[in-house]
């Protein structure tokens, strides 16, 4: 389904920072008008006269290339491009490749890693990976799935809805594309606090359809936002590919048309992903605009649990992903290749990994539901005289009619 | 927007679990833990689950209609909309999604038959859903829209409130969107918290220029769907999915319609009259028969059907015989449209009133996961409003 480039793949980016900014200033500068000049005037545009008759052909931005660092065995292409990580065992021990997003886990762990612990995060909902690069604890992750008594969002959403103050990621919400425009207004009072930071945004190239996509695109080059838009185009939202979802060439190709510098990077190469959002991120703090970078991978996984996707696409099509062109297994051969990683640890990993996650499942089955009180806090900074008054007859009610309630199952 | 997360979107082979209410995990998460850890097992069925917070009450099988066949209510949707399609040539479905059937599975083998520019994926974008809808609809189309969760419907606010709404008052009636119809699954399921769970009818209720449906068994949902779909006003059919696999009814096969804004008496009573609809009315069915059981109150149920414009002669009517009135919406109770209701009684029928009209409905907070069974207004809660309204 996608263009794969092959050769150096190198993607640079076209212009310099100098040239870019006086490019787009001359864009977006108030002209005077001066009618003497045979060239146009209109404040909209800045572009010459022509006469002859001619649409612009809608390829016009088309094949943008696809940067990747590894070839799919895992071999650096180019050893310039070679970031030069040195996993140490711990790190590796910290991060489980294996739970969810199957298939994108090299935009999560690519771009986390190439962030600073507090760039805030404005993550969609498949991308647990960037939380658990941060050190997101196991048992957080089971907690909040299991809204039980220890989840920090209280039990009040639906599984996966992850959010941490003390990490810098904004709690989940699950209406798709909302989190793109709050995003540059984070990014525009980001930038006025001038500490150094940006802020990230995720999101799949479904969502990028809504219309809250295009006002966060605008607003961030026009307020001149720090902000990286990682756009994860794993080729499906739900059921829909990507040819009914878009006509032209992917999400990067949107960015010219905002005035945004994008590049579209192998998703699938974790260091690709890595030194694309380091260099955005190096830029986006010093120059004050947003960057739009679009990962290619597969959503190999169903849509979720709920899902199944064999109705709607081939199982050679997901097989050819899982087994062909894994992040995971790219990344293995890389390692395996330096001495790294082995078969004994793979399975001893796989094992220990299996036997973490699955106590973790046990303990936060065991633990009780939050306090059935917090139904009606928060929503309000303070509680209302007339939630105060809901929650005290809810207490009545259930004192009188308790046994059809499953309050043992709830803290008290 | 949002089609979002749509986490609990159901695939061809997955069952709607009626049973709601799950304190244990999140089902789908539960079932993994099962396969890798059998000595999780009996712990998580133990914990797992309440039973349902309503029990279905079937209609009676139509006979007026012709021949008919077993239907869950998503069939009954796909059996409306196949109709319309054989007999409307300019009739198109439209939504995320609903190429392969729907993550509801109401427009199964639709494309197949009747072709995919008639029965069409668009890109994700509900803002984008609704005006396409109103465009083709001006234009002579017959436009069916799907919205993937009436949680989602937002985005496409400012379409359905300015402009569907406004479509045929603005121009003189020389425009109109009355062939647009909008379907959305609505209601709570057991486990959607805040963005899978909402029933915002009031919003469009406060709408003047659109009609609100919302049918409480698959018999209703086809023949209201087809009214709304036939009805010269552009109609926002919400349909509540935790019974599109729970509620099975003998359903007419062949074209029919029920006529909008007109409520309907499903038992008569003498001493208190109960309103809802969709899934509530089945739990105030089950209240009438508690509280003529362990009260010897005798309790009038009506289903309300077309929430905009509601049929205030049949409810007005039964309060005047009834004295009594209990509304009951899972919507917050501030600003839900059993506030409506409850108005125009205490204006119509003042001195008919043997007690303050009770509302049983959600609180004033977001929908919540954990604590859905403490949120929604179930049978105990009504029964516990009838026991005070006769003891008034």
């Amino acid at each position: 389904m996608f263009s794969v480039s092959i050769g150096r793949g190198v993607a640079r980016l076209p212009l310099s920072a100098n040239e870019t900014r006086s490019l787009l200033q001359a864009a977006t500068q108030q002209k005077t008008v001066d009618s003497s000049l045979e060239k146009p005037q209109f404040p909209g545009a800045s572009a010459e006269f022509v006469d002859h008759l001619e649409f612009i052909q809608p390829n016009v931005i088309s094949g943008i290339p696809v940067y990747r660092v590894m070839d799919r065995q895992g071999k650096i292409i180019d050893p310039s491009q070679d970031p030069q990580v040195h996993p140490s065992q711990d790190d590796v021990g910290r991060i489980s490749f294996y739970m969810t997003n199957y298939g994108e886990e090299g935009t999560h762990i690519g771009s986390a890693a190439a962030l600073e612990p507090t760039d805030l995060v404005f993550g969609q909902y498949r991308e647990a990976g960037v939380l658990m690069y941060r050190g997101f604890p196991l048992d957080l992750f089971m907690a909040q799935c299991y809204a039980n008594a220890d989840d920090l969002g209280k039990g009040r959403q639906m599984p996966v809805h992850y959010g941490s103050k003390d990490l810098n990621f904004v709690t989940i919400s699950s209406p798709l594309a909302t989190q793109i425009p709050q995003a540059a207004g984070a990014a525009y009072a980001i930038k006025r606090e001038n500490m150094n930071r940006v802020v990230i945004c995720y999101f799949g190239e479904g969502a990028a359809s809504e219309g809250d996509a295009h006002a966060g695109f605008n607003f961030s080059a026009t307020l001149e936002c720090p902000l990286i838009f990682f756009c994860r185009n794993n080729g499906y939202a739900i059921s829909t590919p990507t040819n009914e979802q878009y006509r032209g060439d992917g999400i990067a190709a949107r960015g010219p048309g905002y005035g945004m510098l994008s590049i579209r990077v192998d998703g699938n190469d974790v260091f690709a992903v890595y030194n694309a959002t380091k260099e955005a991120r190096r830029r986006a703090v010093a120059e004050n605009q947003p960057f739009l970078i679009e990962a290619m991978t597969y959503r190999i996984g169903h849509h979720s649990t709920s899902d199944d996707s064999s109705a709607y696409r081939s199982v050679d099509e997901v097989n050819y992903w899982d087994k062909q062109d894994h992040p995971i297994s790219r990344l293995r051969h890389y390692m395996t290749a330096r001495g790294w990683w082995s078969e004994d640890d793979e399975r001893s990993w796989r094992k220990q990994s299996r036997k973490t996650v699955m106590e973790a499942f046990e303990r936060a089955e065991r633990r009780l539901k939050p306090n059935v009180e917090l139904l009606f806090t928060d929503v309000y900074d303070e509680l209302t005289p007339g939630l105060s008054r809901q929650r005290e007859s809810l207490a009545r009610h259930m004192q009188q009619y308790k046994e059809h309630y499953p309050l043992d199952l709830y803290e008290k | 927007m949002a089609a979002a997360a749509r986490f609990f979107i159901r695939g061809a082979n997955s069952k709607l679990s009626v049973s709601g209410i799950g304190p244990g995990a999140h089902s789908s998460l539960g079932a993994a833990l099962l396969k890798l850890s059998p000595n999780c097992s009996s712990r998580l069925k133990a914990q797992r689950r309440h039973a349902a917070h309503f029990t279905f009450h079937p209609d009676p099988v139509p006979t007026q209609y012709g021949p008919t066949q077993k239907m869950n209510l998503f069939q009954s949707i796909t059996n409306a909309l196949d109709n319309t399609l054989a007999s409307d040539p300019t009739a198109v479905i439209f939504g995320e999604d609903v190429a392969f059937g729907g993550v509801f599975r109401c427009t199964v083998g639709l494309r197949d038959k009747y072709g995919k520019d008639r029965v069409f994926n668009t890109p994700l974008c509900e803002q984008g859903i609704v005006g396409f809808g109103i465009g083709a609809a001006a234009a002579g189309a017959t436009a069916i829209a799907e919205i993937q969760f009436a949680d989602y419907i937002y985005p496409a606010f400012d379409q359905i409130v300015n402009e569907a709404a406004k479509y045929r008052y603005r121009s003189g009636n020389l425009y109109d969107c009355g062939n647009l119809t909008i379907r959305s699954p609505w209601g709570c399921v057991g486990h959607g918290s805040l963005y899978h769970s909402q029933s915002p009818e009031a919003f469009f209720a406060h709408c003047p220029g659109i009609k609100i449906v919302i049918p409480r068994g698959p018999v209703q949902a086809k023949g209201l769907l087809l009214a709304c779909i036939a009805d010269r006003n552009p109609c926002i059919f919400f349909e509540p999915k935790i019974l599109y696999r729970a509620a099975v009814e003998q359903v007419p096969v062949e074209s029919y319609t029920i006529p909008l804004s007109q409520a309907e008496i499903l038992k008569e009573g003498s001493d208190v009259t109960l309103v809802a609809w969709g899934t509530q009315v089945h739990v105030l069915r089950e209240v009438a028969s508690m509280a003529q059981e362990k009260l010897g109150v005798s309790c009038e149920v009506i289903d309300l059907k077309t929430i905009l414009p509601w049929d205030n002669e049949t409810v007005c009517k039964s309060v005047v015989k009834t004295g009594r009135l209990l509304i009951s919406h899972e919507a917050p109770v501030t600003g839900g449209f059993a506030a409506e209701i409850s108005s125009t009684v205490q204006e119509e029928c003042f001195l008919n009133l043997e007690a303050p009209i009770s509302r049983v409905c959600g609180y004033d907070t977001p929908f919540p996961h954990i604590f859905e069974p403490f949120y929604i207004p179930d049978k105990w809660k009504c029964f516990d409003a009838i026991k005070r309204m006769i003891n008034y």
